[in-house]
């Protein structure tokens, strides 16, 4: 059981998509039992993960080592190099855990508001899932770019079938930029795997073995920038980023939710998992540090500011993510511990907080069927209870301290600052106009008097949905409350990469928390010394 | 030494004689045995019998050549060669003839046109291929050729009453025949060089000359046109739209896959045969040639509102993409257009074949619009062709992705980053038609309720196909080590 855990993980929505298949489309409330109940089973074999994942010994020794808990690894394709290798570290733990979390909240949240082809709808979110766990998981190039892919179709439909006026549209954009991307991507993979052919003499898909990978910068760049266009396109960074508002105002409520909770994670994740590891000289290049930090507070400023003029709540809600994906590409770039560690864990955050947004609107667009913010106003006046889940989420995503969204915020910042400082005072302008944008939409939807006629007799928030809303919001205080587990949980896997991306940093005199981490390392080296040789004879 | 008709020649040439066989019989039995039309579904049992009989010649060829751990197998004084080459393609060609003439009587009822030749026909053309395959000199290749291309000419134009049937056969055969003579032509020239018709003897001619050289470059050209035109690159395309909108759909499918392994069996016998050492002359026309060729299939494609059509300019590009792995050359590149071939065979079958099933009494089904709400009435043939189209555009984890990766990697590692570059972009044009059709059959509004053509015929092709192109995908070890067994020299 232990062994094969992940692979449970991994494959349990499928097994649940396979019966599904099997029950008669006539058969809806059975159809909606079974999803539910897959979601729920696949989010609850999932919470070993947690129990039993062992924080990595601190220290020197395994930084140099790259480790991974629950791994499993099998010949798949041996003509090809290609292994079915699956493994997590800290960074993937997170964002699995916030995978199947927010795979069966966006399932349960379906429940009224999907009637028609409720068969197909169920069939491509646990498909949907199967990918996106996929992708956290994977150890193994190949393995990856398949669940990369296979994310890309459920996706397709759910936007195509179920999607609002313009969805057909929508859907193939969205197809279309990440297929470009990742075709791209594609071909940044097979650079390394034939360089690896050329210095090693056999091919090999295994990240762990193309690390050994010694490429000159300028092919590094090219590989990074090949790299780039597939990360970058799925985030979305700032001058790929149009097709999301589209994908996300067409999707429906639970698509939206993925979308933002999940699949644009896959992109950061890219970044830190394998662009930077792989690729660390090109990644500390100064001309490619440069270019992905601007491109990122663009993308902060301009989202923030085109959220402002928004009419329609959920393109409002769409552009604050590419503002927030920009802080966490920004903490990647930073290239420090405080950086990628915040990057990460503002990832989860986004997740939790825009997905509750978009959760938010979903509710109130069963009821009302618009998403026109100058339809409401005074919401808080019928709708109490909804109006206090919405605040709480607002300023979760607005970054409020003791909430999530702070402590993501402020670690990106300090990594930012310690990198740049003319970094960190430009992306601070995102915060503060974040705070405007959330604010003002508050205001202007839930606050003063009811302007609208219409939304005079709406009922508030049933039980089943407020459900929905408890974990989230348990989660969000939990983060912005107490952070350390979180931080414990990342702190060996970044400061692998860090070390790999710029070896001695923590050797080096380069800021005074990397002194106290250096003289750590020494003593547990120390130790590990004095213990070994012993132990051989 | 001098021996006419030696046992090795036997051995070698008894696929052929089997094809040839059974196509006689078919004949025969089609006027003496069943005189009644209802009966020409049992002429069936001859096609399967007769490919039966055919792999079983091929298997033990196979085996021969195993258990004597020879390479290669020459017979008729070189002019026919069994190596794992020839017979991988002759396992193509089994796979897609058995898939045709299985979903053919049903089809073939409908359109009104059910003969005993069709059988004939495809059997004789399927004897054709062998000798592609395994031909090496000139004159038993170009012999091949026409007698393939001739029996495709008819079956393209078997809808006899059907006035695009009868056109498509037409400008089918003048372009094909025009073609043919460029070939002959390149032919003459290089048996002008070598004073032989043995490949052996005409490459060993060509290296012996620059690969600038006029009269070499000369022959390159004119055979080039004539091998470029079977294997519809542009600009020799103009005949496939048409030809594959005309043709019974079946033949379509026949002519897709069958007719185009053939021809790049045909290709590649050619040029890493003789043409090898000037390959400094014609890789850049080629590139040029396959980049032309992925452009106009794919762009051409996006405006079809025939599903045929689009099928056939898709069938167009795919060829520009097993042009770009002859063109990288190296082993990676030739073992990737062997995988390509096979995998595209079944996708490709798989997607016509669901066509087939459109085509119903008194309904053609061949616009796109006839696909539309396809997801309500025949979710499976619907499923079905959504994993077929992946698989042509290339999305893991279906079959058509390794194809595609086999030839991206090729060119990589041959340093053809542009050619690389275009290639991938051109999957996300090509992911754009075919979800066009992906969009009709899901999202649109159900217009025909008519139901689909099944029979059993085509339940099982489309479960082999089907099965195939998924299984393949998920678990692609044994298709890769067959190409690569096939593919070492």
């Amino acid at each position: 059981m232990d062994q094969h855990l992940l692979s449970i993980v991994l494959f349990a929505p499928l097994a649940g998509f396979a019966v599904l298949l099997l029950i008669p489309g006539s058969q809806k409330n059975l159809i909606k039992v079974w999803a539910n109940l897959v979601g729920f089973a696949s989010f609850l074999v999932s919470l070993p993960l947690v129990t039993r994942f062992d924080n990595d010994t601190p220290g020197f020794q395994s930084i140099m080592h790259p480790q991974f808990h629950f791994e499993e690894s099998a010949n798949w394709i041996p003509s090809l190099g290609a292994h079915y290798h699956i493994g997590i570290d800290g960074i993937s733990l997170l964002l699995i855990m916030l995978t199947t979390l927010m795979g069966f909240l966006a399932i349960l949240s379906s429940w009224n508001a999907i009637d028609e082809r409720v068969k197909e709808y169920y069939a491509m979110f646990l498909l949907l899932q199967t990918g996106m766990i996929g992708v956290f998981v994977s150890l193994d190039f190949f393995l990856f770019y398949v669940f990369w892919e296979l994310v890309l179709v459920p996706m397709y439909f759910i936007i195509g079938v179920w999607g609002g006026p313009r969805k057909l549209y929508a859907a193939i954009k969205f197809f279309l930029y990440t297929l470009a991307g990742s075709v791209l991507m594609l071909l940044g993979i097979l650079t390394l795997y034939f360089q690896y052919h050329q210095q090693f003499g056999t091919y090999t898909f295994e990240i762990a073995d193309l690390m050994k990978l010694d490429m000159p910068l300028g092919m590094q760049q090219w590989v990074f920038w090949a790299f780039f266009l597939g990360f970058a396109i799925k985030v979305p960074m700032f001058p790929f980023h149009t097709w999301l508002p589209d994908a996300h105002v067409e999707a429906p409520t639970a698509g939206s939710v993925i979308l933002a909770s999940v699949l644009l994670k896959m992109g950061t994740y890219g970044f830190i998992r394998f662009s930077l590891p792989l690729l660390p000289k090109a990644s500390v290049d100064q001309t490619i540090v440069q270019i992905l930090a601007v491109l990122s507070i663009v993308g902060i400023i301009y989202g923030a500011l085109v959220c402002l003029m928004q009419q329609d709540w959920k393109k409002l809600v769409a552009y604050s993510s590419v503002s927030h994906l920009g802080f966490c590409t920004l903490g990647i770039f930073a290239l420090n511990p405080n950086g990628i560690a915040g990057s990460v864990i503002q990832q989860v955050n986004h997740g939790i907080s825009t997905g509750m947004l978009f959760l938010i609107i979903g509710v109130i667009y069963e009821r009302r069927h618009t998403r026109e913010i100058s339809e409401y106003g005074g919401l808080a006046h019928v709708m109490p209870k909804y109006a206090v889940i919405f605040a709480i989420a607002m300023l979760s995503s607005a970054g409020l301290p003791l909430l999530n969204g702070f402590v993501g915020e402020f670690t990106i910042l300090q990594g930012a600052f310690e990198a740049n400082r003319v970094w960190a005072a430009f992306s601070v302008m995102g915060v503060i106009l974040g705070a405007a944008y959330l604010l003002w939409l508050y205001q202007r939807t839930m606050l003063g008097q009811v302007t609208n006629g219409r939304n005079l007799h709406l009922p508030d928030m049933s039980l089943r949905e407020i459900v929905i809303f408890l974990p989230l919001i348990a989660w969000a205080i939990w983060i912005g409350v107490y952070p350390k587990p979180y931080f414990d949980v990342l702190e060996m896997p970044v400061q692998r990469i860090v070390e790999r991306v710029r070896p001695g940093y923590y050797q080096g005199e380069s800021g005074q928390k990397a002194k106290g981490k250096r003289q750590k390392a020494k003593v547990l080296e120390a130790n590990a010394a004095s213990v070994g040789p012993g132990a051989g004879q | 030494m001098n021996q006419f008709y030696t046992t090795t020649d036997h051995f070698v040439l008894i696929p052929a004689i089997m094809l040839a066989l059974f196509g006689c019989a078919i004949l025969l039995f089609d006027f003496l045995v069943f005189p009644n039309p209802k009966q020409r579904k049992y002429l069936l049992i001859f096609v399967v019998l007769g490919l039966g009989f055919t792999g079983y010649g091929l298997w033990r060829q196979q085996e021969f050549l195993t258990a004597n751990g020879l390479t290669e197998l020459t017979a008729f004084q070189g002019a026919l060669t069994i190596d794992r080459f020839a017979l991988f393609f002759n396992w193509v060609f089994e796979l897609a003839t058995l898939i045709v003439a299985i979903v053919s009587y049903n089809y073939l009822e409908i359109e009104g046109e059910h003969h005993g030749e069709y059988y004939a026909l495809m059997l004789f053309a399927q004897c054709g291929m062998f000798f592609l395959a395994a031909g090496t000199d000139l004159v038993t290749l170009f012999i091949g050729l026409e007698l393939m291309a001739i029996c495709f000419y008819v079956m393209v134009g078997f809808l006899r009453s059907d006035k695009r049937s009868n056109e498509a056969a037409m400008k089918y055969l003048l372009l094909g025949a025009f073609s043919s003579g460029f070939l002959v032509y390149g032919f003459s020239i290089m048996y002008g060089l070598a004073g032989s018709t043995q490949l052996s003897k005409v490459a060993a001619a060509i290296s012996a000359r620059d690969a600038w050289d006029p009269v070499v470059f000369l022959a390159t050209a004119t055979t080039a046109v004539g091998l470029l035109f079977k294997i519809s690159a542009v600009p020799f395309h103009m005949w496939a739209p048409d030809a594959y909108e005309g043709a019974p759909t079946t033949i379509t499918a026949y002519l897709s896959v069958a007719s185009k392994a053939a021809s790049f069996a045909f290709l590649l016998r050619i040029f890493l045969g003789p043409l090898a050492s000037a390959r400094d002359s014609w890789e850049p026309l080629l590139a040029v040639v396959a980049v032309l060729t992925m452009t106009v299939g794919n762009l051409a494609a996006i405006s079809q509102s025939n599903i045929k059509r689009l099928l056939a300019y898709s069938s167009i590009s795919h060829a520009g993409y097993m042009l770009l792995g002859l063109i990288a050359g190296n082993e990676t590149g030739i073992r990737g257009i062997a995988v390509y071939v096979l995998v595209y065979a079944f996708m490709n079958l798989g997607a016509f074949l669901v066509v087939i099933a459109m085509r119903r009494k008194n309904i053609i089904g061949e616009d796109l619009d006839d696909m539309a709400g396809l997801m309500y009435k025949s979710p499976g043939y619907a499923i079905l062709m959504l994993i077929f189209l992946l698989s042509l555009a290339g999305i893991p984890p279906t079959a058509g992705f390794l194809g595609k990766y086999y030839i991206f990697l090729s060119l990589i590692e041959t340093h053809h980053y542009v050619l690389a570059v275009i290639a991938t972009l051109y999957v996300a044009v090509a992911i754009y038609y075919y979800f066009r059709v992906v969009k009709i059959m899901f999202v649109g509004e159900l217009a025909e309720k008519a139901p689909l053509a099944t029979s059993f015929g085509l339940r099982v092709a489309l479960g082999i196909t089907g099965v195939l192109t998924l299984g393949v995908g998920v678990y692609p070890e044994p298709v890769l080590r067959l190409a690569q067994s096939s593919f070492l020299k």
